[in-house]
């Protein structure tokens, strides 16, 4: 990719930028009543838009990809923490798809 | 607050050890995130890079489709202003817990490490934030993230086909992590994904918007989605309003929450 490290320069800007800019600018706390609801909603929806439906095509088989969704969704529904909601989701998969090839689907 | 190096041993010692629970979740994470950088190209020391100066995995992983797609660079950045947003409050937050007579380099320092755990553990204590705190967090974590990844980039093709597999979702499960606790205390939260999912798969499948890249669908969406939400449910000061706005949307949203 020759491209590479013109893509890296401009990703640890904006990647800096968008962290150090409220240190910088913010004297007083946002008083805009939608500015603060719609930054409020952001990081939920945009975690939720890059997870659903890319997570059905992030393995060999869709079916896996929904069950990792559901078994994830449970341990971080029961408050467990982000290693392992990773790991049961990670597990969940492998679990179906070396099922799913002693079955010969 | 005195900010020498020396007054603040102890605190810096305190940060590094929160730091080690997250370094290990951290490792594992951005080990996936370099099987998907070596399926896009990249070398591990690329891996390294991103992972060090983004320290974002939603972010890294949304760029590295950007990257994959051969994006151009303003929409490179569009996509990681969005996957990134919620950094933007996050250092708002800690912005207002600063002592207002800190020295200038600890602002741009303390803002180089902001994310989701970082930022969680640093909020936790009591009185004004102390640098030094997240600096010893930052030193424990941030080895772990970028070697993770590059080691991802390594090992993604040694590693067995169900495997890379399997760990395909463990970003997945990550993100899953950060917003379903919120979905749990927050019904509107809750609604608010299923609509943002479910417009997601129709965007996908639809016509013309789908043919866009990942990223941009991720932009409009996200835009869209927010701005529906912080109309119909304004949410200020750690309360979302209800009451105010009864709206088709939210009778439709309450009866898709089951309310």
């Amino acid at each position: 990719m020759q491209n590479f490290y013109i893509y890296l320069l401009v990703l640890a800007i904006v990647s800096y930028a968008i962290r150090v800019a409220p240190f910088l600018l913010l004297k007083e706390p946002i008083q805009n009543e939608f500015v603060q609801s719609f930054l409020y909603y952001v990081p939920y929806v945009t975690l939720a838009v890059m997870t659903f439906p890319s997570i059905l095509a992030a393995t060999e088989y869709p079916l896996a990809g929904a069950a990792a969704l559901i078994t994830g969704s449970v341990m971080a529904w029961r408050g467990k923490g982000l290693f392992a909601v990773a790991l049961t989701a990670c597990m969940t998969v492998l679990a179906i798809e070396v099922g799913m090839g002693y079955l010969g689907i | 607050m005195d900010y020498s190096l020396k007054a603040n041993k102890e605190v810096f010692a305190e940060g590094m050890k929160a730091g080690l629970p997250i370094g290990a979740g951290y490792f594992a994470v951005s080990f996936a995130l370099g099987i998907a950088a070596k399926q896009i190209g990249l070398t591990p020391i690329q891996g390294f890079l991103t992972s060090f100066f983004c320290n974002a995995s939603a972010g890294e992983y949304a760029a590295f489709g950007s990257m994959a797609s051969r994006a151009t660079l303003v929409e490179l950045a569009l996509v990681l202003l969005i996957a990134n947003a919620r950094y933007l409050l996050m250092s708002s937050a800690m912005s207002q817990r600063l002592d207002p007579n800190i020295p200038m380099l600890h602002r741009l320092l303390i803002a180089y490490d902001v994310t989701d755990e970082l930022f969680g553990i640093a909020i936790a204590r009591p009185g004004y934030l102390n640098p030094y705190y997240t600096y010893g967090a930052v030193l424990t974590t941030i080895p772990c993230w970028a070697t993770g990844t590059a080691l991802g980039v390594i090992a993604g093709n040694l590693l067995p086909l169900r495997i890379v597999s399997a760990l395909g979702v463990a970003l997945y499960g990550m993100f899953l992590a950060c917003i379903i606790p919120a979905a749990k205390k927050d019904r509107i939260v809750f609604g608010v994904i299923l609509v943002s999912c479910g417009m997601s798969y129709l965007a996908s499948m639809l016509p013309g918007i789908s043919g866009l890249s990942a990223g941009t669908r991720t932009i409009l969406l996200t835009v869209a989605i927010c701005c529906g939400a912080a109309y119909f449910f304004p949410h200020t000061e750690g309360r979302t309003k209800t009451i105010r706005r009864k709206s088709l949307l939210r009778r439709v949203l309450a009866a898709a929450t089951l309310q």
